[in-house]
């Protein structure tokens, strides 16, 4: 393990975040809510740890392989969450540590679920930094250092393939850099269009940034109480529409950028992804529909809440834990779908479970004709075995990791009903945000939970996010061994 | 630019690897999944499963937007046939290895005039054509030809007790009376463009610049001529060896080639009249004793195998064979034979890689002047360029001592028409002239990349 490379690397990081910090500065100086001091505090404290990290491990060399792409990947975003939730705490708006980290975490992680029971009250620029934080996570810190940095490293696919979320992560140039200066181009340019459509609609421009950002990084806070429900139904289908795009492999709108138009509509995992909402809309719609008024609030709010939560965004326009059992069980259901691959969106991904499906059937068949010999096929080519190899694995240590995580909370003082205790793992590993019952649905939120249930939510979501490989590896004590 | 490569064997990962560090986009295509994805750990490059020849291949690695094809692959068919589907579908230069001896005759030109290739390469015969110059050129441990072989560089190595241990630059001159340039020493790691005033120490590899017909003479005169190679014996009858038999052959030497394998002894035997041709496995210390190592001026190994050619070399440099040369692909092995003492080493990868990534930087300036040649010299430290001069050159006319030349550079040779200069300040460029230039750490891509 090239250790230097590891620190040195979570110094840049640091930097940059002392750097990212600027941005609610000079948000809190427009609104004069005399926040501007707690931020400093803790970007001097960024760039002081960065540059300590980049000085103590200056005379690295800068060769990485796998093992310290994944170590990098997990110490920079141990690293960013714990600086960046000193605001919270300076500011008091979070006076705990633990709930403040909770809320960082979830933040970068892009999974909205958050300890604050009230958030209107909130100065203007932390509410900037929270929804701020789900934009920098959402295509994630270290594809923006790959970037930006010249000359990083030669292999930096490594880092690239641990941070960026799905089973095979590809380039879409030769060079790793320009791949993820293209990715970020897209995300910025999409971020800005759901700025302008909403700012267009009405809404105020501060509300219009921070929910593009939640919207874009797939995360989910919110800057009123009621999340999304008080804007008007041309903003609720603006980010219905969003969070459906963000949640599309940013692969696919490159092709859109180069004319490949054919490839795009021959993509499997965009026709599932699509027809995996068209039917969980039509059947919520149908199923609510004698909850409201008239069909147009019901396909709006059904649509609103099925693109929220398979994209694991996490906001909602109505509490939908109210809702028929039908409704419920099809939206817990995509909480674990997921997103696609290689879009900002958590979950399990919608790739996986169809090359699970397609692994099924290709065993049933095998079952009946034992010597039958057959790939999957998936995008229009033959998946190799390493790679369905490692869809099962990450199924076993998803599930894993899922009942750990589940095991301790159930371990709550507080001793919640088993449906608050299970949605609430799921809405944090797999980065949705709200679960479901009355403590951690859509209307409520996690502050109930006791400390130790709050840390091992704060641990499955950088599983979820990182996808769990990162995190384990890292310290798993092997991978640290001198050879 | 967009450069594809074809067929990631031991040449083509070389040339990527190359081409990556120029700063082209390269695609990697090859078959093979297990060496795509090696290549696409190690390499920033993308990387396309499949074969060459196919067209849904090609379009997946975006051929039509490719300024260079180049297609390396085991099978020179396979080659031609997707330089030419390349080109059909919108390459615009395609590159072919096409090693078998067959196409390599009068019938090539043709070839690669049907199939629209901008260049054929021949990695054996190549390579055989750097044997046969060093070996004709005893003494130098490598040999970069100038301006269609008027002018070399020469390598060379200053042995323990070399005449040369102490030697300053400027009496070095005195001694001999001829026109040459000392234009680069390389000390351990340390690379120097030496001045005047720079003392040779034993151990230290030179780059030696002269005329081609005064280089042996030049050696002479300084005392560090070895033996001249009447006669060689080869280890391997491979295509390379085949080559260079011909062309030693044709100048009147005598030829053993040392093989295992019956057929290809017979093949080879055969297609090389004149030679002799021992069966026999040529790690058996016995054997190459027993064909008289011991009295042979020069022994070169070329068996497929690097390792082999490191030992059976060492094997041969301890038997005093004066030139002794061994093929070695991998460059890490490369260095380490240098630590064991073995100088002179031959590397087909390096050659073609060089010629790609020459061609490449000249595909790419089409402004001021062109690049004729390139080579990298001294571990890849130093490059040494050869460029023709356009009507518009900048600089022309312009004295040198005037010019500002960069740190680290240097002028070589100008060579006008039938005339070469070995040029001081007050010598100057001309349109037409063809200049050599010298560079250590900077990329030059073009002529007047020279001046600061």
């Amino acid at each position: 393990m090239n250790r230097r490379i590891v620190f040195r690397t979570l110094g840049s990081i640091l930097v940059l975040e002392a750097v990212l910090l600027l941005l609610p500065i000079a948000v809190s100086l427009i609104y004069a809510d005399g926040e501007v001091l707690n931020f400093l505090i803790t970007a001097a404290i960024a760039l002081l740890c960065g540059l300590t990290l980049r000085i103590l491990t200056r005379n690295g060399g800068a060769v990485i392989y796998a093992k310290e792409g994944f170590a990098i990947v997990a110490f920079a975003w141990i690293g960013m969450s714990v600086i960046g939730a000193l605001p919270f705490v300076l500011s008091g708006a979070i006076p705990s540590y633990i709930d403040a980290l909770f809320e960082t975490v979830s933040g970068f992680t892009t999974t909205g679920a958050s300890i604050l029971t009230e958030v209107e009250s909130l100065s203007r620029s932390i509410l900037f930094w929270r929804s701020f934080t789900h934009w920098v996570g959402g295509m994630g810190v270290l594809v923006f250092i790959v970037a930006i940095i010249p000359n990083f490293t030669d292999r930096s696919i490594h880092i690239l393939r641990a941070e960026m979320p799905g089973p095979v992560v590809g380039k879409l140039v030769p060079r790793v850099k320009e791949t993820a200066r293209i990715l970020y181009l897209i995300y910025i340019a999409l971020t800005v269009a759901e700025m302008i459509f909403l700012a267009c609609g009405g809404m105020p421009v501060f509300d219009s940034i921070t929910l593009s950002f939640g919207t874009a990084g797939t995360g989910g806070f919110g800057v009123l109480n009621d999340s999304i429900a008080s804007y008007s139904p041309y903003c609720q289908w603006v980010i219905t529409a969003f969070m459906i795009l963000f949640g599309i492999n940013f692969n696919l709108y490159f092709l859109l950028l180069i004319r490949r138009f054919k490839s795009v509509l021959k993509s499997t995992e965009l026709w599932c992804y699509l027809g995996v909402i068209v039917t969980c809309v039509t059947v919520i719609t149908i199923n609510v529909s004698s909850i409201f008024p008239d069909f147009s609030e019901a396909l709006r709010h059904s649509a609103f809440q099925v693109g929220s939560i398979i994209t694991t965004t996490g906001y909602s326009t109505t509490d939908f834990n109210l809702w028929p059992e039908l409704s419920k069980g099809i939206l817990l259901l995509l909480m674990f779908m997921g997103a696609s691959a290689g879009s900002t969106g958590g979950g399990f991904k919608v790739a996986r479970v169809v090359l699970l499906l397609k692994m099924a059937k290709r065993e049933l068949k095998r079952l009946l004709h034992p010597r039958s010999v057959s790939t999957v096929r998936f995008e229009g080519k033959s998946v190799d075995e390493t790679t369905l190899h490692s869809v099962a694995n990450y199924l076993v240590l998803y599930i894993i990791c899922f009942i750990a995580v589940f095991l301790l909370l159930c371990l709550d003082p507080g001793n919640f009903d088993l449906e608050t205790t299970f949605t609430s793992v799921t809405a944090c590993f797999n980065n949705i945000g709200p679960g479901f019952g009355n403590v951690v649905g859509a209307a409520g939120n996690y502050s109930t939970l006791a400390i130790s249930s709050k840390l091992a939510l704060t641990v499955g979501m950088l599983l979820g996010r990182l996808e769990i490989l990162p995190i384990l590896l890292t310290f798993s004590p092997a991978v640290w061994k001198k050879q | 630019m967009k450069i594809i490569v074809m067929g990631c064997g031991k040449i083509g990962t070389a040339i990527l690897s190359s081409l990556v560090q120029e700063g082209h986009d390269v695609v990697a295509v090859d078959n093979d999944d297990s060496v795509i994805e090696e290549i696409s750990n190690i390499y920033d490059v993308i990387c396309v499963c499949g074969n060459g020849t196919d067209c849904d291949t090609l379009t997946e690695a975006d051929v039509e937007n490719a300024e260079l094809f180049v297609a390396v692959t085991g099978s020179d068919e396979l080659n031609m046939l997707s330089c030419f589907i390349a080109r059909k579908m919108g390459a615009k230069h395609t590159i072919a290895r096409i090693r078998n001896p067959e196409y390599n005759d009068a019938g090539l030109s043709f070839l690669r005039q049907t199939l629209d290739l901008s260049m054929s390469i021949n990695p054996d015969f190549l390579a055989a054509k750097e044997l046969f110059h060093i070996l004709k050129l005893p003494g130098a441990i490598n040999l970069e030809t100038f301006s269609g072989g008027n002018f070399e560089m020469a390598i060379l190595k200053l042995k323990e007790n070399s005449p040369l241990d102490g030697v300053i630059l400027s009496d070095l001159r005195k001694k001999a009376d001829l026109n040459f340039l000392v234009c680069a020493v390389q000390r351990g790691e340390d690379l120097y463009i030496p001045d005047g005033s720079f003392a040779l120490k034993s151990g230290d590899k030179i780059g030696l610049f002269a005329a081609t017909a005064e280089l042996p003479k030049l050696l002479r005169t300084l005392g560090i001529a070895a033996k001249q190679s009447k006669n060689v014996m080869i280890l391997g009858a491979s295509r390379t060896a085949y080559y260079l038999s011909k062309h030693l052959l044709s100048g009147g030497n005598s030829v053993k080639v040392i093989e295992i394998d019956k057929d290809k002894c017979l093949e080879f035997s055969s297609a090389v009249p004149g030679a002799t041709v021992i069966m026999g496995n040529g790690a058996q210390q016995e054997l190459l004793l027993e064909e008289g190592i011991d009295s042979t001026d020069a022994f070169v190994s070329l068996t497929g195998m690097d390792e082999e050619n490191i030992l059976i070399s060492i094997f041969a440099s301890t038997h005093n064979v004066p030139n002794v040369i061994a093929k070695v692909n991998r460059p890490e092995l490369a260095s380490l034979a240098e630590k064991l003492g073995l100088d002179c080493i031959v590397s087909p990868k390096k050659i073609i890689s060089d010629i790609l990534v020459r061609y490449a930087r000249a595909l790419e300036n089409t402004l001021g002047s062109n690049i004729e040649t390139l080579y990298q010299l001294m571990d890849g430290k130093a490059e040494a360029l050869e460029f023709s001069v356009r009507e518009n050159f900048k600089y022309a006319r312009v004295p040198l001592k005037e010019m500002q030349l960069r740190d680290n550079v240097l002028i070589v040779g100008i060579i006008r028409g039938r005339k070469t200069i070995l040029p001081s300040g007050e010598d100057y460029i001309l349109p037409h002239d063809r200049v050599i230039v010298l560079s250590a750490g900077h990329r030059i891509n073009d002529l007047s990349d020279i001046a600061k």
